[in-house]
């Protein structure tokens, strides 16, 4: 067609010009992992629940949550979260309340009876579980979503494990652990209270399963040696918080000595002083700094008027009293003695140096192998033995409830695969949503809300709950300061910023799209996502 | 005693949108109906801060009239960009004028509006700061002074950038053009010459004055939207980085425009008949150099021989600013 003079055009749209031709490198849309999720001992999608927990849609949460744990009422009191030591929040304000948000979400199902998504279709496989601590119930809540049929094996009278016999009422309540519990065993899944499995060989061959997930816990608590008189009352903690849940308490007097420096150790102290003790010392070895108790758990206690000797180890006990010897570090930081002796009044010595677990059950089984007290298990759980999985405090880990749960979840998984003769590959993980991804600009300030602590005075007398819940006003804000670290939620800043109009956007829930006909490749998109869900690739040319 | 409880969203109201606003509190550019004024296949360059400024504009000034818009524009990038004849971007109904003329353009499309008694119809002028402060100076105050009803946008990117960074009225002291280069003394732009262009429309008495940034799209569309309640002459100056002419990396658009409000080398506020009625916070105040830095055509005040004479006297004029808008509280 002629045209005329210095026209080389033709009449219409400039969408007939693909600029997207001119890039050298493109933007994609990624997600990240969130430093919440990836710290989170159970495996959970953190950012994921809370995302809908911002709009309100606290069933959405709920139900996102539990199908990585089912226990959210639970870790929303008991568990250490290391979420919120590793959430990106912090460079700002303070970390998001991630583990008042869990307990909110917990409460709130509990409140409106929310039931767990039915299991799968039944696979015809049985599966042993032994012992219902926080392990096994999370292998059993797991295997029976997969269509497993579960029996889980409990030595105690109730279910609950450490849960219930390690962690006192006033940071856990019966009824919220019960309710709980109770929705597991609604899944289907068989809970046999009484039940000591003395050997899993014999209990696997008379209930023909198919496989088995061990999780018996450590409750044998490590004694130390303490030349005593005839006189001296010497218990050790988890008997004393074993008690605690029977209807005679345990008596202490009014001066009770805790040895070690654990968190069982400050269950202890705490305890004593709920039963009326007028002095409850722990007497440590070390420092507050090597002590392996939570800061904030060792906080509490003194606040409580708890009441520690650092450097100091039991030499003697006596009917009333006790002989401490003052310790000083060495340059490696291990405490040696002074020679230097003090006596301090005590009507009690709880000695809470450790736990060690009750292996008689696998005795004699081939190719099982135990070390240092503990059963090895490969990155599948699995132990030496075919078909025998182990998880929680048996094996070889932190001993937390949440890691357990992650033991439970993870074990279930390895065995659904066995069981298929197959083998289960976890997905691969995404990289990591550091700060530096991030465009802190467009977070608004917001500091942490605190949840309210009982009243001092009050929680040394009773055993109430120490830290209280979040309201509904306070839990939505809580929630809504997460930064969604690495994956998108919609804030339309692609959208809103691409001088070039290359981003579509999808409609709510469906995200967004580049248009690479047209995007040119500047990156304003990647600068000015907020949360770090964009990257650049270079252009294969 | 009652008492406004605060709605607290994840981020504020400083993104585009934000899935936890009711429909009618969030931005135009959210909309995926927006008018998209300038469409896809535009040839500006990657990360062009004018694009972006024109389109939030644009696509604002639609929303506020229910589509009833014409636009005159100047010569200038934007115009070039848009339209290389006979092709177009624009999804508006759209007039090119020349460099110099776009201000009585406008007013001539605004009086035959009236005349066909479609009042109804508002119009705006567009241009670059050359063809604003400089060769377009004369209609643009003729426009002022006659109170014509047309918002005049000034896309402020501060040199002539479409004939190959020629130094404006606007650019910046100590910044190096193709006409002001980094040598002699000062090296760069001259201090204490140009035209500050939003106080020169305030002193008209015109209705309404305001500035914005491409950083702060939410501020730049309520602007828009206030504008169009008025009927007279508005003025709109908005500040659009660009990184060819400042020497910044594309993806550093926005970035280098929030950086000009939160030093004060670029005040943010809005004025009615010749007074300030509001200003735009600061709100983490930074030293000017962190806005110098990141462009090139600053550096020469860094480097080898750092003028940390020059950057204190640009730090004045920022604290200048600061002190006269009142833009950190205290
Ligand atoms: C009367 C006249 N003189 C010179 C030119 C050449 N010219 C076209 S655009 C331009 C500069 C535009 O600068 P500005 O208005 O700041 O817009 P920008 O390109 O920077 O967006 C010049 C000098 C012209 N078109 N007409
Ligand atoms: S801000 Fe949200 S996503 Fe990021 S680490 Fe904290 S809780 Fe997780
Ligand atoms: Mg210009």
């Amino acid at each position: 067609m002629r045209k005329p003079f210095a026209i080389t055009l033709d009449p219409g749209s400039s969408l007939a010009n693909h600029t997207g031709t001119w890039r050298t490198s493109r933007p994609v849309y990624v997600d990240r992992l969130p430093p919440c999720n990836h710290a989170c001992p159970a495996g959970e999608n953190i950012q994921g629940w809370l995302y809908h927990a911002e709009s309100g849609d606290y069933e959405a949460a709920w139900r996102l949550l539990t199908q990585d744990n089912p226990l959210p009422a639970v870790m929303g009191r008991v568990c250490y979260h290391p979420c919120e030591t590793s959430c990106n929040r912090a460079h700002l304000d303070a970390a998001v309340g991630i583990n008042s948000v869990e307990r909110f979400l917990g409460d709130e199902a509990i409140r409106h009876g929310w039931r767990l998504t039915a299991p799968a279709p039944a696979s015809g496989k049985r599966v042993l579980v032994v012992g219902a601590g926080p392990s096994g119930l999370s292998a059993a809540y797991h295997l029976a979503r997969l269509g497993h049929a579960v029996s889980i094996h409990e030595a105690g009278p109730v279910a609950g494990g450490m849960m219930r016999f390690g962690i006192p009422k006033y940071r856990l309540p019966r009824e919220v652990l019960e309710a709980e519990v109770r929705r597991i065993v609604g899944l289907g899944v068989e809970l046999r209270l009484n039940a000591k499995v003395s050997d899993i060989r014999e209990t696997m061959r008379a209930g023909a399963f198919d496989a088995a997930f061990l999780a018996v816990g450590a409750h044998i608590a490590k004694r130390a040696y303490i030349p005593a008189g005839s006189a001296a009352k010497i218990l050790d903690a988890l008997s004393v918080l074993r008690s605690m849940e029977g209807a005679d308490k345990p008596l202490l007097g009014r001066r009770v000595v805790v040895y070690g420096g654990g968190n069982t150790a400050i269950d202890v102290a705490r305890t004593a002083k709920r039963l009326g003790a007028e002095e409850a010392i722990i007497v440590y070895r070390r420092t507050r700094e090597k002590m392996p108790a939570h800061d904030f758990e060792v906080e509490e206690a003194l606040q409580e008027g708890v009441l520690i000797r650092w450097l100091s180890t039991i030499r003697q006990a006596a009917a009333s009293s006790i002989t401490v010897e003052k310790m000083v570090l060495d340059a490696d930081g291990s405490p040696q003695p002074t020679g230097e002796f003090e006596t301090l009044a005590a009507d009690s010595v709880v000695l809470a140096l450790g736990q060690d677990v009750d292996l008689s059950l696998i005795d004699g089984v081939p190719g099982l192998e135990v070390k240092d007290g503990v059963v090895r298990v490969g990155p599948d759980m699995m132990t030496g033995s075919a078909g025998i999985f182990a998880g929680g405090d048996m094996v070889p880990a932190e001993r937390t409830v949440t890691v357990a749960v992650g033991h439970g979840k993870k074990a279930a998984r390895h065995i659904d695969a066995w069981l298929r003769g197959a083998r289960y590959a976890p997905p691969p993980r995404h990289e990591p949503a550091t700060f530096e991804r991030l465009n802190p600009w467009y977070y608004a300030d917001a500091p942490k809300t605190v949840r309210p602590v009982l009243d001092v005075v009050r929680r040394q007398s009773t055993f109430d709950e120490v830290v209280n819940g979040l309201d509904e006003t306070n839990a939505l804000y809580e929630a809504r300061r997460c930064l969604s670290c690495g994956n998108c939620f919609e804030c339309d800043n692609c959208y809103g910023v691409c001088p070039d109009n290359a981003v579509i956007k999808l409609g709510p829930g469906k995200r967004f799209q580049f248009n690479y006909d047209y995007c040119k490749g500047c990156g304003i998109c990647v600068a000015e996502c907020p949360c770090g869900a964009i990257k650049m690739i270079p252009e294969e040319i | 005693m009652s008492f406004q409880p605060v709605k607290f969203y994840q981020t504020g109201t400083f993104t585009v949108g934000n899935r936890l606003l009711a429909a009618e509190e969030r931005s135009v550019q959210a909309n995926m109906r927006r008018t998209n004024s300038i469409n896809s296949g535009h040839r500006a360059c990657q990360g062009c801060g004018e694009a972006l400024g024109a389109r939030y504009a644009i696509d604002a000034a639609m929303e506020a009239t229910g589509k009833r818009l014409i636009a005159a524009n100047a010569t200038g990038c934007l115009e070039v960009f848009s339209t290389p004849y006979p092709e177009t971007s624009w999804q508006v109904p759209w007039i090119h004028s020349l460099f110099g003329n776009t201000a009585a353009v406008a007013t001539g499309i605004a009086a035959a509006m009236r005349v066909k008694g479609r009042s109804d119809i508002r119009v705006v002028a567009q241009g670059g700061d050359g063809g604003t402060t400089d060769i377009g100076f004369g209609c643009l105050s003729g426009m002022f002074e006659r109170n014509d009803d047309v918002l005049y946008l000034c896309y402020d990117n501060g040199a002539y950038m479409n004939t190959g960074v020629q130094r404006s009225s606007a650019t910046p002291a100590a910044a190096r053009t193709a006409t002001t280069m980094a040598v002699g003394e000062p090296p760069g732009n001259v201090f204490g010459q140009g035209k500050d262009l939003p106080a020169i429309a305030m002193a008209h008495g015109i209705p309404y004055v305001a500035t914005a940034t491409v950083a702060e799209l939410r501020d730049l569309e309520a602007k828009v939207r206030r504008a169009m309640e008025f009927r007279g002459a508005r003025y709109l100056h908005i500040f659009v980085p660009c990184p060819l002419g400042w020497g910044h990396a594309a993806h550093d658009t926005i970035r280098i425009a929030r950086l000009a409000k939160e030093t004060g080398v670029f005040p943010v506020f809005e004025a009615e008949r010749g007074e300030v009625v509001s200003v735009s916070k600061i709100r983490r105040q930074l030293p000017v150099e962190e806005y110098l830095r990141p462009q090139k055509r600053f550096a020469h005040l860094f480097g080898k021989a750092p003028r940390a004479d020059l950057i204190a006297r640009i730090q004045e004029i920022a604290d200048r600013n600061i002190r006269r808008y009142g833009l950190v509280d205290g």
